[in-house]
């Protein structure tokens, strides 16, 4: 790892899709496919025009709650998108139909349990041939009674000042940091190749080659193996999304892709700072841990065009569309440069939220990228390989796996 | 009048975490890659079968407390595999094995409720309970359901899904962009459910999918198990293959819907099934004998019996006589994970000592006698005849139907045997509908009043 890139490095570039795109109003724009947003054709359509445009991956947005323009509460709004499928099945169900875009679906931890998480994402490991990854998302309290087995308070963003809400969003990350460690402890649970078919001695696997993990926590403990061998790539990715030291810890911990919402170059700067300084704390300087900046992205061949497209959907929507991430109005010559920009404040790649679906994504495929490769920034075919290996990260020994004796004298 | 003819459902599953599958024979593939699943999935589609179903479960076998290694161990998660069947096929129904002991309802709901969409509206789950206790120590609420509460807790269950299901109207998504209306309720998805299990309410996150609700299997034969099907399933996967038995179960669970205010035909039956192909019936008895011994050597014997023994059997010759000890149904478990039911143990036991007695059986005889049973062992001609009978004589609506081969054990039977049955006019040519309720002849859920499974408690069974 090394805190100050080669500005020559290749930039990474994900997409995040969400629904019909960022802006709460782009579900109104003339080409969306707005009443497509609960089919699979709408999700392999626009994950092929990404691997199209040979992003590294996307992402998939998700909750176990109701979208709404508040976190601490659920609006009855009519007149934006209301309603989504389980991010995991919707990557499932894309991969037969793609060979190369990793695919990270979002899975909550708060609510669910680590077993389940962890087999559902090994098992997309196993349907897209390596491409699998995962982002960790803690639930909105608003989300509880959804389940209704949770006491913690139901606090308002208001509240996230106080200490109850401080010692509570404390308390969900560490569960979360919990949830992670679990979930890769079962991912390491089965050695590669235990599965043997010695018929001569009638087994089917070495069972020396599986191992119970034996957690225990506060919240839960799980005992383990799982009942899916390891994954293709060993360890698939982990990715959360953080805005502050809490979250940031959590992916210097726990994650391989740490998504940051800068404001501008210096912001990054310190971001990344504050970043790597957590991943020494952990004992993981010597791992690769991405840091992407996330932008909202509104392209049209001219900044006007482009602010007025802006302008149109706030319309629309009755409020100017304000985001964690920035908002990026221009061109896809001018996102070139400030993505060139950030990666020099030490951002390794980019996590693009088209604000409007199809229309920015395939701006980026078929503008952005043109350009980012005119620059020599950008690749120009995938190699074959798994996800990890694309974004430089070895495939993982395994934390139970003896080490290997030492080559012995042939 | 004659009784009308039945079209026969079929259900297709990948051999999996059983002493059937034959991982050592050199045709034999990966039970975990997804190559095996697709083979499998488009071989039934081929042959224009109902549905493909998955078994699941949760932990893996222990004898004697270490992992067990003796036959296929791992299997990939149900869901996503499904998800990527829904891929790369087009009509066939996506069943997945599900627990409700070990999931959520806002969770799983909205999970099979997603597979509906993204497979056009081909999703079912199999509601089991599973027996075994020691699966909760992979689960954050461990083991906090006692045995007796699982068919309370399903049934609580499947009623919450139901309403989260139910919370979207079908046309609750307007998508009307001049108008600016995305939905056209403003509380679509609201939903509270009160129960002894759950206490939940909010907002649902999924539309009505295209079945409404995903098609209700249910797998489990007690008492509960049956008043569970009975009042809330579409379909049970049943473990009956002798006509007689078969014949009681359906007019027994075709009584208790009835009872229950459901039309008497509501709930298909579907046993599962497996079959051995031949040139004569002498060469398929043979082939038959082979695979069997095959499924069941020496080592499996005893291991098999060990279920229901309780006891280490491991020092008994195979070839020999039946272990001389009496079953052991209190001591601490052999087998986990497949477990059978203890408490009439010393009665089995009995049994299989005259049985062994009378048919001179040794141990391995008595445990390919009693765990290695194929159902349809003859020529193409044979077995078509067998399973259709089997049907239009009421012993169930069809079979899931799984072979000793991964992934290419159906291959034979699609190739084989289906054409005779649809020259018979028992299995259907080309698909008619669109989706998995459509294929099976279930009625739309809006169409028939629902009732909620009333399940007591049975204290006679352990775990
Ligand atoms: C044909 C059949 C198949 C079953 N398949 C599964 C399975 O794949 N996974 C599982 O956990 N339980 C499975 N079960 C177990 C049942 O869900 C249930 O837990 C068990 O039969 C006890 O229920 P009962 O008391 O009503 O028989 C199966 C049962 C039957 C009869």
């Amino acid at each position: 790892m090394s805190s100050v890139p080669n500005p020559a490095t290749p930039l990474h570039l994900a997409v995040a899709l969400d629904g019909a795109g960022w802006h709460p109003a782009a579900w109104r724009e003339p080409d969306s496919r707005a009443d497509e947003l609960f089919t699979a054709r709408y999700w392999t359509d626009l994950v092929a025009e990404a691997e199209a445009g040979l992003l590294d991956f996307v992402t998939i947005e998700d909750a176990l709650g109701l979208q709404s323009t508040g976190f601490d509460r659920i609006d009855d709004r009519i007149d934006q998108v209301r309603g989504r499928l389980d991010a995991v099945l919707i990557a499932a169900r894309v991969a037969p139909s793609t060979r190369h875009i990793g695919l990270i679906p979002t899975a909550t931890v708060t609510h669910t349990e680590p077993f389940h998480v962890s087999k559902a994402i090994a098992t997309l490991d196993y349907v897209s041939l390596g491409r699998a990854g995962w982002r960790a998302q803690i639930s909105r309290p608003v989300d509880n009674a959804h389940f209704g087995r949770r006491e913690q308070p139901a606090f308002t963003f208001a509240d996230l000042g106080k200490p109850e809400a401080v010692a509570a969003v404390a308390e969900t990350f560490a569960e979360a940091r919990d949830f992670v460690e679990v979930v890769r402890r079962l991912w390491d649970s089965w050695e590669d190749h235990a599965e043997i078919r010695d018929a001569a001695t009638g087994r089917f696997i070495d069972r020396d080659k599986l191992h119970y993990i034996d957690f225990v926590g506060p919240r839960f403990r799980v005992r383990g193996p799982s009942i899916v061998p390891r994954p293709p790539q060993g360890q698939p990715l982990v990715t959360v999304l953080a805005h502050d030291t809490v979250p940031y810890r959590l992916g210097a911990d726990s994650a391989d892709v740490v998504y940051v919402t800068p404001r501008d170059h210096d912001h990054a700067r310190d971001i990344v700072t504050e970043i790597r300084a957590e991943q020494r704390l952990a004992g993981r300087e010597s791992q690769t841990v991405h840091v992407f900046g996330d932008v909202v992205v509104v392209l049209d061949e001219s900044t006007t065009a482009a602010r007025e497209r802006k302008a149109r959907l706030d319309d629309l929507d009755g409020a100017e569309y304000a985001s964690d991430a920035l908002v990026f109005t221009g061109t896809a010559v001018e996102l070139a440069d400030l993505l060139q920009d950030w990666q020099h404040a030490g951002l390794t790649g980019y996590r693009l939220r088209p604000a409007a679906l199809p229309h920015d994504l395939r701006a980026i495929t078929r503008e952005l990228i043109p350009e980012l490769q005119r620059r020599g920034v950008f690749r120009t075919s995938y190699d074959a390989g798994s996800l990890r290996s694309r974004l430089g990260l070895p495939r993982p020994a395994n934390r139970y796996a003896a080490p290997a004796p030492a080559a012995a004298a042939s | 009048m004659s009784k009308p003819h039945k079209q026969i459902i079929l259900g297709a599953y990948l051999g999996g975490v059983n002493h059937h599958t034959l991982w050592s024979d050199p045709e034999a593939g990966s039970q975990i890659d997804f190559a095996s699943f697709r083979h499998a999935a488009q071989t039934a589609e081929r042959g224009r079968f109902d549905f493909f179903f998955l078994a699941e479960g949760l932990a893996l076998r222990e004898r004697l407390g270490l992992i067990f290694d003796q036959d296929v161990v791992g299997r990939p998660d149900t869901l996503p595999v499904l998800a990527a069947l829904a891929a790369v096929t087009e009509h066939l129904g996506l069943i997945g094995t599900i627990n409700a002991t070990f999931n959520e309802p806002y969770e799983l709901a909205r999970q099979l409720s997603s597979l509906d969409h993204l497979s056009g509206g081909r999703a079912g789950w199999n509601v089991v309970t599973s027996f075994d206790a020691f699966t909760g120590a992979n689960f954050r609420r461990a083991d906090f359901l006692h045995r007796d509460e699982r068919y309370t807790r399903a049934g609580e269950f499947l009623a919450a899904a139901r309403e989260l299901w139910d919370s979207w109207a079908a046309d609750a998504v307007a998508a009307d962009r001049e108008a600016g209306v995305f939905l056209r309720d403003a509380k679509a998805g609201e939903f509270a459910f009160d129960g002894a299990q759950f206490d939940i309410s909010g907002r649902f996150t999924t539309p009505r999918s295209p079945q409404g609700r995903p098609v209700i299997l249910q797998a489990g034969v007690s008492p509960q198990g049956r008043d569970f099907a009975a009042g809330g399933a579409d379909a049970i996967f049943s473990p009956y293959h002798r006509l007689d038995e078969a014949q009681e179960f359906y007019r027994d669970i075709r009584a208790r819907a009835a009872r229950l205010g459901r039309p008497a035909d509501a709930v298909k039956l579907l046993p599962h099934a497996s079959f051995v192909l031949g040139e004569s019936e002498a060469d398929a008895i043979e082939r038959h004998r082979d695979i069997t011994r095959r499924q069941i050597g020496g080592r499996t014997a005893q291991i098999l019996l060990e279920t229901v023994w309780n006891r280490d059997l491991s020092g008994y010759d195979p070839d020999g006589p039946l272990p001389d000890v009496d079953p052991d149904p209190e001591g601490p478990p052999v087998i986990r994970g497949r477990a059978r039911i203890a408490e009439d143990a010393h009665r089995r036991v009995a049994e299989w000592r005259a049985l062994a007695e009378a048919e001179s059986y040794s141990l391995r005889d008595l445990a390919i006698h009693v765990f290695g049973r194929t159902e349809f062992v003859g020529t193409p001609e044979q077995v078509a005849d067998r399973i259709d009978t089997f049907v239009q004589q009421d012993g169930s609506d069809g079979f899931i139907l799984g072979s000793h081969l991964t992934p290419t054990g159906l291959d034979e039977f699609v190739d084989k045997v289906v054409p005779l049955l649809q020259e018979r006019g028992s299995l259907r040519t080309d698909y008619t509908g669109t989706t998995l309720r459509d294929n099976l002849g279930l009625p739309y859920p809006n169409a028939h009043p629902d009732v909620q499974p009333n399940v007591q408690p049975d204290t006679t069974r352990v775990a």
